[in-house]
């Protein structure tokens, strides 16, 4: 009898089959792609951040010997291409028609012979301009004197959208009679996820079939093949989109970006491939950022530490074009899961977005639709109310989780968590850190001048979007899918709707395949990323590959063996009631050795069916999943201070996570390592920043600092599992939580090793600067 | 990020590198160890039409103690100092600073020649120089001669040699005992520039005085600064607490930082304050260790 | 056209020659003229290290040095590293411990590693870490990357001479 072991199924730490080409340097991502007749396109991006076009003069550039074409605004505006839809319900400009509005927009195309060719043909285009008052501060954008950036729009303000979510009378009626309130002014600052690999596509059009082909650095090909027929009017079974191996996502790829459709335009144009690779400038200066939330928390509670509700108040920016990559029916995603881990009376947030002349974004960087924000609010004014209270922060915690026994829980702002079990995960955490024995060495440390801080994090995610009623890209609901083919030999091959970037889905996928039609991994070949081969899917972020196209996977599994089962009572000469499918087999009930295989089913299924049984073993689902998952965990962070320097250092940090049953546990740990880290750099040092003139500091790895292996600490990781109860196989997600549950905890150990000089909270990201600031303010000095 | 076209050419020897740069003046541009220009090349803030390129030139790579010095080939990369036993017992200074320059890679290419000629006020070597008073071996085609460091700098991005001269190597005076050095430097991440970086040496006389001391720093300032009043206020002195407290207050008075990303004028003349009284304290420990 | 230079390069053990623009980045070169697309392009300021190779034996990155500076010299490639169909155990480490996920800075580290074990074969995490430390990764948070690294330092050893071809728990 085979185990689960040995077929690599859930719970297995099986090596990942990617790997192979990975450590031989043969990964494919899409700058490897390369076509006869290869054409190079370059873009030419706006200097200034709100400017008045009034020139273009392309004729020096089309001297440059190569150089083969001059794409503007204005040429793509004859084919009604020059704006297209953004994922929010706005629209964007493709190259600028009129006038720019953010410093690194992309103004025109050069396509030459050579990379050389495209670049100086690039350099020689002559763009004047005329430079308009610039609109950097959010704040001001509501202001009268406020210059109104989208002409386009009907409504002439920079106001994009007021949202609200919960009882506003209700909660306010609670503050004004609660014992002790806090309110707190934090803002998540805008950063950008940055994957190594930047944007990148070739687009080859095939004049003869007519028939495009684009190789993208798509999280979501479907979709993007959707857009394209919808964008560019070219019929969908005549368009393939191909995400080949993805250097990184987080989010980043989610949007279609100016640059995949001038270079689809050019092919068209040209009638030859097109590659187009954005450099690291371009990448940080105008493709998603994230975040850029001013969010202000205030929280109600007894003096006796129970905490009875939470107003928010956040304005929103979104740059020049609601990009906002969410696809759920609220303009500010699933900001409203606000309320975390606890149990509150009530709770109200409202929420406004403004334009500004940034680049438009405001994409989910590793995470589900600004539950980063939303889960960095909560956990942050937890601290403060604790420090207002002089209650020790995992207590008030401890005092306010909601219980096992509430879930399936509703929260006062409409959303049903599934499972959790967050004081298990709290001790779990406290206990691997040492918790009291750190409060001891941080009280020893205080007399003697020292400064160490210990942060608490106690998170909710919530992942794995849809449900379809729920959410949604341009009518597209989010379902996903898995389509199961099972060969005569008992071998493999599915496709899934998901793409990664990494995640290890060619492995994970397998698993669940295994697990639940008991065939080894190695005989299971998972493909995705090609839109002619793969069924519809919307894609890989928001931690919904697992959740969604997992269960498909699950599901379509199942359906397999349903017909296998009619099969195998063929093939065993039994009624079909009088087989089950147990430990990885088909067996007698009653008489378990009397057994066959799945992949003697599968020879069957196309040799030797039973009347009225189709021939051949496939099976294919679309999976709408009736909720979200929830996935939690606590996470703590010990810090010490230079305080000469204003310097601080993560000596510790446990994470105790619960993603629900866990597949492939050496994968989860690696998504927590990463997760974690993402965490550790936005509270450390990723910042996209501007200066009064709109230009942006913080386009290249100069100023947009990530963390080496150096500066990111060593994570220590623990689990606790509560199945999803709702999920096929119990799973909840995992990529996110890191990112999501982390920067609160870094940022509550800096100020907590602050607190005695009075410091309650410093904007991240916290560098040494901020801190040496509140040292010095404070009278401490080295 | 494509560089625009220039013309290369790469001399078999010092003198034909003299001669092609006699030829070319302001139009070539040497090429070192390439970490700053190639960079600057791709963002197109640098188009040079001609590119000389002096790796290869052996004459360019000695780093070795002879006649009193330790001389410093032009060409010996970040690396080869930082890896060097001879720099990590006798020239602290010179192995602290090599370590922290930009990330390993990049110190694998880059090279001390390059980086001092670059004239980035927030290159770590030209602090280091400036602490052990460095002289520079330059070489024309007509003759040669050396150039005390303080008078290298002129602005930043900006030195005092011809568009024809080449610096062959760098010379310090070879280290003897009572002497010890360090090289602070604070960065917000490996591979970042210094937010402040600060060079001490320090030589102690037989009575355990202070009998020399150079103090260069990093990034606050239009080029690398001498603490001169530092300087100053340590020569003499028992490097006793109060006397590096005075002299890192007068370091942090001297030095003329401007506000940025990385911080105000007011915490960047701290860290002066602060990284100064590190080096010298680390400097006279290594001092003392060689008495 | 622009004029050109040629160069004869040894490219993972076989020598190439071709004729290229003064400004022809070494990576450009390795991608685009020899196919070897193992290095990768991530930044513009030398900072990702993604680009990484070996230079006589020394890791750089590519990216910011010109192709014709390699006229002469010897690279090595991701794809040099396995050789006659075997492994080096820095990449048999590196699938064994999970040392990578999205892949795309992988060749870049695997280089860094290899390198430091050449000339350290019993590095310390923190040597491992600065060594690494010109190289970035987003997926991995490093962690599984220093483990693989020291996994690789435990085989050489092991062996006295590069353990080539020995995989585990799964296709290699």
């Amino acid at each position: 009898m085979i185990t689960g072991q040995e077929l690599g199924g859930l719970g297995c730490s099986v090596k990942r089959k990617e790997d192979a080409r990975f450590i031989r340097g043969q990964g494919k991502y899409v700058d490897d792609v390369q076509l006869p007749n290869m054409t190079y396109l370059h873009l030419v991006r706006s200097p200034f951040a709100h400017a008045r076009i009034e020139r273009i003069d392309t004729s020096a550039a089309l001297e440059i010997p190569g150089v083969l074409a001059v794409i503007t605004g204005e040429d793509l505006a004859k084919a009604n291409l020059s704006w297209m839809p953004t994922l929010s319900h706005d629209q964007q400009m493709v190259l600028a028609t009129g006038k720019v509005l953010f410093q690194g927009q992309e103004v025109a195309a050069v396509v030459g012979e050579t990379r050389f060719a495209a670049a100086d043909g690039a350099a020689a285009v002559r763009v004047d301009y005329e430079e308009l008052p610039v609109l950097i501060d959010p704040h001001q954008a509501l202001e009268p004197e406020a210059p109104i950036l989208r002409e386009d729009r009907e409504e002439q303000t920079n106001h994009i959208f007021h949202w609200e979510s919960g009882d506003r009378e209700a909660t306010d009626r609670i503050f004004s009679e609660a014992d002790v309130t806090i309110s707190q002014d934090m803002l998540y600052q805008r950063c950008h996820p940055a994957p190594i690999e930047c944007c990148a596509c070739v687009a080859d059009w095939d004049a003869t079939n007519e028939k495009m082909t684009i190789w993208m650095t798509s999280q979501a090909p479907h979709a993007h093949r959707t857009v394209f027929a919808l964008v560019a009017g070219l019929p969908e079974h005549k368009i393939r989109i191909i995400s080949p191996d993805v250097g990184g996502g987080f989010g980043n790829k989610v949007p279609v970006y100016p640059g995949y459709v001038c270079a689809a335009v050019a092919s068209l144009t040209l009638g030859r491939p097109v590659k187009w690779t954005e450099d690291r400038t371009g990448n940080l200066s105008s493709t998603g950022f994230a975040r850029d939330y001013h969010m202000r928390a205030d929280l109600a509670a007894t003096k006796e530490g129970e905490i009875r509700a939470l107003r928010v108040k956040t304005l929103a920016d979104h740059g020049a074009f609601n990009a906002a990559a969410q696809p759920s029916k609220f303009p500010a995603g699933l900001y409203n899961i606000c309320t975390g881990s606890y149990d509150l009376e009530n709770a109200f947030v409202e929420v406004d977005g403004v334009y500004t002349n940034k680049a438009p974004g405001g994409i989910a960087y590793r995470c589900s639709f600004r539950v980063t924000e939303a889960a960095y609010l909560i956990e942050r004014a937890v601290d403060v109310l604790a420090d207002e209270l002089g209650m020790d922060a995992a207590e008030l915690r401890r005092k306010n989780f909601i219980q096992p026994d509430q879930f399936p829980y509703e929260t006062s702002l409409g959303w049903t968590y599934d499972s959790g079990d967050y004081e298990a995960a709290l001790d779990r955490a406290l206990e691997i850190v040492g918790y009291e024995d750190l409060l001891r060495e941080q009280e020893e440390k205080r007399a003697r001048g020292e400064i160490m801080g210990i942060g608490i994090s106690s998170f909710t995610e919530i992942v794995g979007a849809g449900p379809g009623k729920t959410f949604d890209i341009l009518g597209l609901e989010m379902f996903d899918s898995c389509e199961v083919r099972v060969h005569p030999t008992g071998k493999v091959l599915a496709r899934i709707g998901v793409q990664t970037q990494g995640q290890g889905h060619e492995t994970t996928f397998a698993q669940i395949l295994a697990e639940e039609l008991g065939i080894p991994v190695a005989d299971i070949t998972v493909e995705h990323g090609d839109t002619d081969t793969a069924p519809y899917g919307l894609g890989t972020y928001a931690s919904r590959s697992t959740p969604v196209a997992g269960a498909a996977t699950a599901i379509a599994a199942r359906k397999i063996r349903d017909k296998a089962k009619k099969i195998a009572a063929h093939v065993m000469e039994v009624a079909e009631e009088d087989v089950e499918w147990k430990d990885y087999a088909f067996r007698v009930k009653g008489a378990p050795d009397r057994s066959v295989s799945m992949a003697d089913v599968a020879f069957a299924a196309y040799t030797n069916t039973p009347q009225g049984v189709e021939a051949g073993l496939e099976a294919v689902n679309y999976y709408d999943p009736p909720n979200l998952t929830f996935p939690f965990g606590t996470y703590v962070c010990v810090v010490d201070v230079d305080k000469g320097t204003g310097e601080w250092k993560v000596r510790r940090f446990v994470a105790v996570d619960d993603c629900g049953t866990v597949i492939n546990p050496m994968i989860v740990e690696g998504q927590i390592h990463g997760g974690l880290t993402e965490g550790f750099a936005i509270s450390a040092m990723q910042l996209i920043d501007f200066d009064e003139n709109g230009s942006i500091i913080g386009s290249n790895f100069m100023e947009y600092l990530l963390p080496t292996a150096v500066e990111t600490p060593t994570w220590e990781t623990d689990q606790t599992v509560t199945p999803s109860p709702h999920h096929p196989i119990g799973a909840k997600g995992v990529g996110e939580s890191p990112c999501v549950g982390s920067p609160a905890a870094f940022v509550n150990a800096v100020v907590d090793a602050l607190s005695p000089f009075g410091v309650r909270h410093i904007d991240m990201p916290i560098t040494s600067y901020k801190v040496w600031k509140a040292l010095r303010e404070a009278g401490v000095a080295d | 990020m494509i560089p625009a076209a220039f013309d290369y050419h790469r001399p078999a020897s010092l003198a034909d590198a003299l001669s092609v740069l006699d030829e070319l003046g302001w139009d070539a541009k040497l090429l070192a160890g390439g970490q700053s220009l190639i960079p600057a090349m791709r963002f197109r803030l640098a188009e040079p039409t001609a590119i000389v390129d002096l790796n290869g030139l052996a004459e360019l790579e000695r780093f070795e103690e002879a006649d009193g010095y330790l001389h410093i080939g032009a060409l010996v990369r970040h690396a080869t100092i930082a890896d060097s036993g001879l720099a990590r017992e006798r020239y602290p200074l010179l192995a602290d600073a090599a370590a922290v320059i930009a990330d390993p890679l990049v110190r694998n290419r880059g090279t001390v020649g390059g980086s001092l000629i670059h004239a980035d006020p927030a290159g770590d070597w030209g602090s280091v120089m400036l602490a052990y008073r460095a002289e520079l071996a330059v070489r024309r085609v007509d003759g040669d001669r050396i150039v005390p460091i303080d008078e290298l700098f002129v602005t930043t991005f900006m030195t005092s040699l011809e568009p024809s001269e080449l610096v062959t190597s760098v010379r310090i005076p070879a280290a003897g005992t009572g002497q010890g050095g360090a090289y602070e430097k604070l960065e917000r991440k490996v591979g970042d520039f210094a937010t402040v970086g600060v060079a001490a040496q320090i030589a102690l006389a037989p009575d355990g005085t202070v009998g020399a001391v150079g103090i260069g720093l990093t990034a606050v300032g239009a080029t690398n600064l001498r603490a001169a009043a530092a300087e100053q206020e340590l020569l003499g002195s028992s490097a006793d607490e109060a006397a590096i407290a005075s002299a890192a207050a007068r370091a942090a008075a001297e030095s003329n930082p401007s506000a940025d990303g990385r911080g105000s004028e007011e915490y960047k003349r701290d860290m002066v304050r602060v990284l100064t009284a590190r080096a010298l304290r680390r400097s006279v420990e290594r001092a003392r260790g060689t008495v | 056209m622009a004029t050109t230079t040629s160069i004869a390069v040894t490219v993972n053990g076989t020598e190439r020659s071709a004729q290229v623009e003064p400004r022809m980045l070494l990576v450009h070169f390795l991608r685009d003229e020899l196919g070897l697309t193992g290095p990768h392009i991530g930044c513009d300021t030398s900072h990702c290290g993604a680009c990484t190779i070996l230079l006589n034996g020394v890791p750089i990155k590519s990216c910011t040095m010109f192709a014709v500076q390699a006229d002469g010299q010897s690279i090595t490639t991701v794809e040099g590293l396995t050789r006659n169909g075997d492994l080096h155990p820095v990449q048999d480490a590196f699938k064994e411990d999970h040392g990578l996920q999205c892949g795309y800075c992988t060749p870049g580290m695997m280089l860094a590693g290899a390198a430091l074990l050449a000339s350290n074969s019993d590095p310390s995490e923190t040597e491992i870490r600065m060594a690494i430390s010109g190289n970035l990764c987003r997926c991995t948070g490093y962690q599984n990357i220093v483990k693989a690294i020291q996994r690789a330092s435990r085989a050489m050893a092991g062996n006295g001479a590069p353990e080539r071809g020995k995989t585990e728990g799964g296709e290699a």
